[in-house]
């Protein structure tokens, strides 16, 4: 329940947040929304020496369209995507995401950058994420890098950033017309991590023929997996019943789940199948509806 | 032992100040510091909300904080709904409408719902359910605090139209 | 025969708002962790990680020399004083401290006190153990094998068998269940689960070394018997201990045991002679205190082919943990468990209990249970349905059958149990209306025939409450009885005070509404207080619904002393006999001449400054009130549910709660209980177990995976009453809290067991887990 002690530090700009990561090494950490790291500090799992309190750097919290990208900044809260009117009309996926994480108290505070660096694999935006194809950037001690997302998950609890680096933009390619996205989160209950979950994100041209798929899943693997096999299967197929059940079943045969409290592995198989029908098919419906740009 | 910090924040609008160590959970420098009581704790999981504060605007659970973070911000806990002593409409619906019964998730409840209030002065059942999902309750199964939530709301709108 | 008083006044039956709720919705309550006392230091525990190892060494130096601490107690510390170990609620003994080895993971093995709960915490630490692995036993259908570990070496029996209880007629039940044409046999788990009160338990322990006085503020429900427990076992003497039970969040039977925290919060105060606040965290309180269930049960019917039944024979393994810690009368090892022939008619029944030892966190009772009516009412509900489905018979038929009739009351149940009174049918039937039975069965079979899974279940319980007559009942040794003091001030303002302590229940209003009903002064006048053991007569406390029973009509009976002598005393102001008096509430009048009339206000003036000759002055009673009988409330529940046969998730529709509980004194408190309980109840069914891996690790044992439904999980659910009063009971009430924690899970595993009969599926145990359900349909080939 008492973390800890540690000194604590409040740098005002990206640089200063960079030096003093470099400077302290393993025994620094960042803290950015600490919905997840707060918790891990509070039972001691995580016993960082320093905190590198990021919330007063100004310019990373926005959601806005520029360049052919949708751009999310590494400080913008979850309630801030639920809320957004640009999320909420173009990119349910997004939506789906933000709501299913935690409660409205930890969105209020929880950030999609933090969400996704924490490399948890239980955690919601990374599936979404490897979904829509999206970039990472992150600024350390060699500058600004790009990282895709696909790229970016290497095991538990690591990611591809490396010591002094912070995550400070995610860049989403703004889908075509067309395309449509869903997050299903298979929960045992509202607040509790996911038992499977599975985004969807389609593009769809008139002929019903499926050309863009990407499809990412929550908590079945070491890391967040992108169910490759099932997106090959589909690209350049109708998007019809028949199909996507032989894509859930692809993506099923991805998943890589532990049995744990949150049912057995067999289950858990069984539910990414069932969850990646549901994406997909909600995704195809959305992918009707998105008005034309 | 870590380097002691100054920490300024207006609670319930009053200016408040005092030198802490940075691991202090915001909820026991309510608590302990301020001597504010009402805010309680009831798990160590960051799960159950009867820590629930509202921090620049909105619901936090401020056993999830550090109190540092707050230097510089604004806080209301229950002791700072009623208005001069005058009960807010939400207070006044948790007890028209039965919504407490042994009272300890209660000032995180109300400000769930006087957040959720704010932002959505005519909410539907679901979305009270859903806007109060981040606090527990085990003695009412909600029910009531669902009416007392659309009491509240009523009466809001009531007042402003008559205002 | 009960007045009607106005609203004014606030007697039975009103929906009176909660005098309570003023200082909760401010955030004024004051809870134990919110006492304050100058120079307060803090206890934290150090816990075992192992569930079964000797203690070959404690280091405390470290901890000890970490600045701000200001002691470690160990069990050896403990030991000098004879306080290491001390006597459980029900026959047995715990470890305060564990001296020689562990016996449950998180079990308690050194407290360490300092200035503040971060210098604790960081001290506590610092403690090290060495421990000797031994063999764990989790499974207590092991205890009693011949290569079973022994648990308890301090007992003199080496075994991990506690007792054997058995009640009611083996050989006429084992004739009928060999001889019926029909039976139908149940193994159901009541799966380990705990109440998990939003409070944690905790307490500040004051020793005041100037004035040799204890008090200590604690999460309790039973502050009396605490109080004298202490006294007993630590050797203080009784009257310089106040235990004070302030407000309280949430018991549900969690707070009735002492816990080692308290005692190692009060050795502390009195060693440092400063108060000594200890606050469990939430694992701690998961992790070690008062669980509940844990019963492996078997049930066998016997019945003719047309479904009239003629026996029921019980069978159960209670898994107590490491100390028989069950808070329970103490001729009843097994609780009020032979309830469970239930709202049935039994020609007879047997039904035996053997408890064993498990590497586990002790206990056994809690959690809204009346003491095992819970296990009891489960079993018996399921197994009807069980035979339901045996005879092809429809569930509510079958109850319909064989329920006690009305003219059999009161009835004499084969297991020894007088129920009061009863309307079986009349609950049911109201049920039946409410929730449109005969469509819905006519909905499930157009379902099935297009795949789709809808189930019914109902649950036709009956509660046994109100512990309990002195002849029978008692915990370690202390009757049963409750209590309480009434004193009317001369303007006609009242305090009262009882032996009982709310944790949520509203006895501020409720018992203040008994008074009122019976004097006539509003409730607004009435300041009602518990807790304090100073002040509030002695009583056994609130939990197994015995509050209404008990206290309720101890405040019925000391408010009739008081209209005694009132009666008296207007006799003497109006100048007349007594007996030319008749009373409404609020006030006597003369006979024929309702003018002349004296309020109880007018009385209680009198009574300090006019008394009638050989009276003497004030306007008070006390009352300890022996109930004859228990009470015997129940109810019948009906829930629908929808599967997703995706994902196997279960869906509550609808429930249906119709519940009698006879004369209510407030319908809007028994409406909150029943919501509260029915959503413990849904929890218990589809969310919620205490588990343990082979090697005892507690599974589960935080709220990240003991899990508490929120607003979205839970339905709304649809209440309505039947009124059978107590015959025995001066107001004729039975009490309630308990009522929807005991009835409901039944009805949630029946709708659920009901939506998949078609497909053979005839039990299902609890937690009903979307994996378990899941697995069923696999295994039935309906899987999507």
């Amino acid at each position: 329940m008492i973390p800890q002690s540690f000194e604590y530090c409040r740098p005002g700009t990206l640089p200063e947040a960079v030096a003093l990561l470099e400077q302290h090494g393993d025994a620094a950490k960042i803290l950015s929304g600490g919905q997840s790291l707060i918790p891990m500090m509070k039972v001691r799992l995580a016993r960082p020496e320093y905190l590198i309190d990021i919330n007063q750097i100004a310019g990373l919290q926005y959601i806005k369209e520029e360049d052919g990208y949708l751009k999310i900044g590494g400080l913008t809260r979850e309630a801030d995507l639920e809320t957004s009117d640009l999320v909420r009309s173009k990119y349910p996926i997004i939506l789906d995401t933000a709501s299913m994480i935690a409660d409205p108290q930890v969105r209020n505070l929880a950030t999609v950058g933090g969400n996704l660096a924490h490399g948890d694999p239980a955690n919601d935006h990374p599936a979404t994420m490897l979904a829509l194809g999206a970039e990472i950037i992150a600024v350390g001690p060699r500058g600004e890098r790009n990282m895709p997302v696909k790229d970016f998950f290497l095991s538990v609890f690591t990611t591809a950033l490396e010591h002094g680096e912070i995550l400070t933009e995610i860049r989403i390619p703004i889908p075509r017309a067309g395309s449509g996205g869903a997050y299903f989160k298979l929960e045992r209950k509202v607040g509790d991590f996911a038992t499977v979950g599975v985004a969807a994100q389609v593009t769809v041209d008139p002929a019903a023929i499926c050309q863009e798929v990407g499809i990412g899943l929550t908590n079945v693997g070491a890391t967040p997996l992108k169910a490759n096999r099932a997106e090959d299967f589909l690209r350049g197929k109708r998007l019809d019943e028949s199909n996507i059940k032989q894509a859930a079943q692809l993506a099923a045969e991805a998943a890589q789940p532990s049995s744990d409290l949150r049912g057995p592995a067999e289950y858990k198989v069984a539910m990414v199948k069932e969850l990646t029908k549901r994406a997909l098919t909600r995704a195809r419906e959305r992918s009707a509806a998105q008005p034309i740009r | 032992m870590a380097t002691k910090r100054l920490v300024r924040v207006k609670v319930n609008g009053h200016d408040r100040g005092a030198e802490i160590e940075p691991r202090l959970l915001l909820v026991h420098f309510i608590r302990d510091v301020l001597g504010l009581t009402g805010t309680h704790v009831g798990c160590d999981t960051t799960n159950c909300g009867a820590c629930t504060v509202i921090l620049d605007g909105r619901p936090v659970k401020s056993c999830t904080v550090f109190a540092v973070q707050a230097e510089g911000r604004e806080i209301r806990t229950i002791e700072g709904v009623a208005n001069n002593g005058q009960l807010h409409p939400l207070q006044e619906g948790f007890k028209e409408e039965h919504g407490l019964q042994c009272g300890f998730c209660t000032p995180g409840m109300i400000l769930s719902a006087y957040a959720l209030l704010e932002k959505n002065p005519h909410p539907t059942e679901e979305e009270i359910r859903w806007g109060i999902s981040g606090n527990l309750c085990r003695c009412t199964g909600y029910q009531n605090i669902v009416k007392a939530v659309q009491y509240a709301a009523n009466k809001m709108s009531e007042e402003k139209h008559a205002a | 025969m009960l007045h009607k008083t106005s609203p004014e006044i606030g007697g039975m039956g009103h929906s009176v708002k909660r005098k309570e709720d003023l200082r909760f919705i401010q955030g004024k309550g004051t809870y134990v962790e919110d006492v304050h006392l100058p120079a307060m230091v803090y206890g934290q525990m150090v816990r075992s990680p192992y569930a079964h190892a000797r203690i070959k060494a404690i280091r405390t130096e470290a901890a000890r020399n970490f600045p701000g601490v200001l002691a470690v107690i160990t069990g050896q510390d403990l030991e000098k004083a004879g306080l290491s170990w001390m006597p459980t609620l029900f026959h047995d003994k715990q470890m305060v401290l564990a001296t020689g080895k562990v016996l449950f993971q998180s079990q308690e093995v050194a407290f360490v006190v300092a200035e503040d709960r971060y210098t604790a915490a960081d001290a506590a630490e610092l403690v090290e153990v060495d421990y000797e692995d031994l063999p764990v036993l989790v499974d207590p259908h092991r205890a009693l094998d011949a290569d079973a570990p022994i648990l308890r070496e301090d007992r003199e029996e080496k075994t991990n068998h506690i007792f054997h209880w058995e009640v009611g007629d083996r050989k006429a039940t084992d004739s009928v269940l060999q001889s019926a044409p029909v039976k139908a046999k149940l193994d159901a788990f009541f799966p380990r689960c705990h109440p998990a009160p939003l409070e944690t338990c905790g307490c500040v322990a004051d020793y005041n070394s100037a004035t040799g006085k204890l008090t200590v503020w604690e999460t309790s429900q039973a502050p009396h018997a605490h109080r004298t427990l202490f006294a007993l076992v630590a050797g203080l003497p009784e009257n310089n201990i106040r235990i004070i039970a302030p407000d309280i969040g949430g018991g549900f039977g969690n707070k009735v045991p002492i816990y080692p925290g308290y005692v190692c919060a009060v050795v502390a105060s009195l060693q440092l002679g400063r108060p000594v606040k200890w606050i469990e965290t939430r694992s701690e309180n998961l992790q070690s205190t008062g669980f509940a269930r844990d019963y492996h049960m078997t049930a066998e019917l016997a019945a003719d082919r047309d479904g009239t039944l003629r026996g029921l024979r019980v069978k159960t393994l209670a898994d107590h943990g490491a100390f028989n810690a069950a808070a329970q009368p103490s001729k009843f090892p097994a609780g009020l468990f032979s309830i469970c022939t239930g709202s049935y008619d039994f020609a007879t029944a047997f039904c035996e209990v053997d408890g064993v030892y498990t590497n586990k966190a002790p206990g056994g009772i809690a959690y809204r249970c009346s003491f095992r009516v819970t296990e009891a009412a489960y079993l018996i509900e399921r197994a009807m349905d069980v035979l339901a489905q045996e005879l092809k018979m429809d569930p509510v038929e079958l109850r319909l059958k064989n329920f006690v009739p009305p003219d059999k009351f009161p009835y004499q149940s084969p297991l020894g149990w007088s129920y009061d009174s009863g309307n079986y049918h009349g609950a049911m039937n109201l049920a039946l209306e409410k929730i449109g039975y005969r469509d819905l069965r006519k909905e499930q079979e157009d379902k099935r025939r297009k795949g789709e899974l809808m189930g019914i279940g109902i649950s036709s319980f009956t509660e046994i409450v109100g512990a309990g007559p002195a002849h029978t009942f008692d915990i370690v040794g202390i009757k049963m009885f409750d209590s309480c003091e009434i004193r009317v001030h001369p303007t006609g303002k009242a305090i009262a005070r009882m032996g009982t302590k709310a944790q949520g229940q509203g006895h501020e209003t409720t018992f203040a509404q008994i008074i009122a009903q019976e004097l006539g002064i509003p409730v607004a006048d009435i300041t009602v207080e518990e807790g304090d053991t100073d002040t509030a007569p002695y009583g056994l406390g609130t939990y197994a619904s015995r509050s209404t029973p008990v206290a309720g009509a101890a405040t019925s009976m000391a408010s009739r002393k008081i209209r005694e002598k009132a009666r008296k005393i207007a006799g003497h102001l109006l100048e007349v006999n007594e007996e030319d008096l008749e009373w409404e509430p609020g006030k006597f009048y003369v006979k024929g001449a309702p003018s002349k009339s004296k309020t109880i206000q007018e009385i209680a003036f009198a009574a300090y400054t006019d008394i009638p000759p050989g009276l003497e002055a004030g306007l008070e009673a006390v009352h300890y009130y022996d109930p004859p009988n228990l009470t015997f409330p129940f109810g019948t529940y009906i829930c629908v549910v929808d599967i997703d046969k995706g994902t196997g998730e279960v869906k509550v529709r609808r429930f249906v709660a119709v519940d009698d509980c006879g004369n209510i004194i407030n319908p809007m408190i028994v409406e909150g209980q029943i919501h509260g309980g029915l959503t413990e109840g849904l929890a218990i069914a589809f969310m919620q177990e205490i588990a343990y891996d082979e090697n005892g690790n507690i599974q589960g044992g935080t709220f990240m995976d003991y899990l508490v439904p929120t607003a979205v999980e839970t339905p709304n659910w649809e209440t309505d009453k039947t009124c059978t009063p107590s015959p025995h009971h001066p107001i004729g009430a039975k009490g309630v809290g308990e009522s929807p924690n005991v009835g409901s899970p039944a009805a949630f595993v029946n709708a659920v067991v009901d939506a998949l009969s078609h497909l053979g599926v005839r039990h299902i145990d609890m937690p009903i887990t979307p994996w378990k359900v899941w697995q069923i349909l696999k295994a039935k080939g309906v899987a999507e």
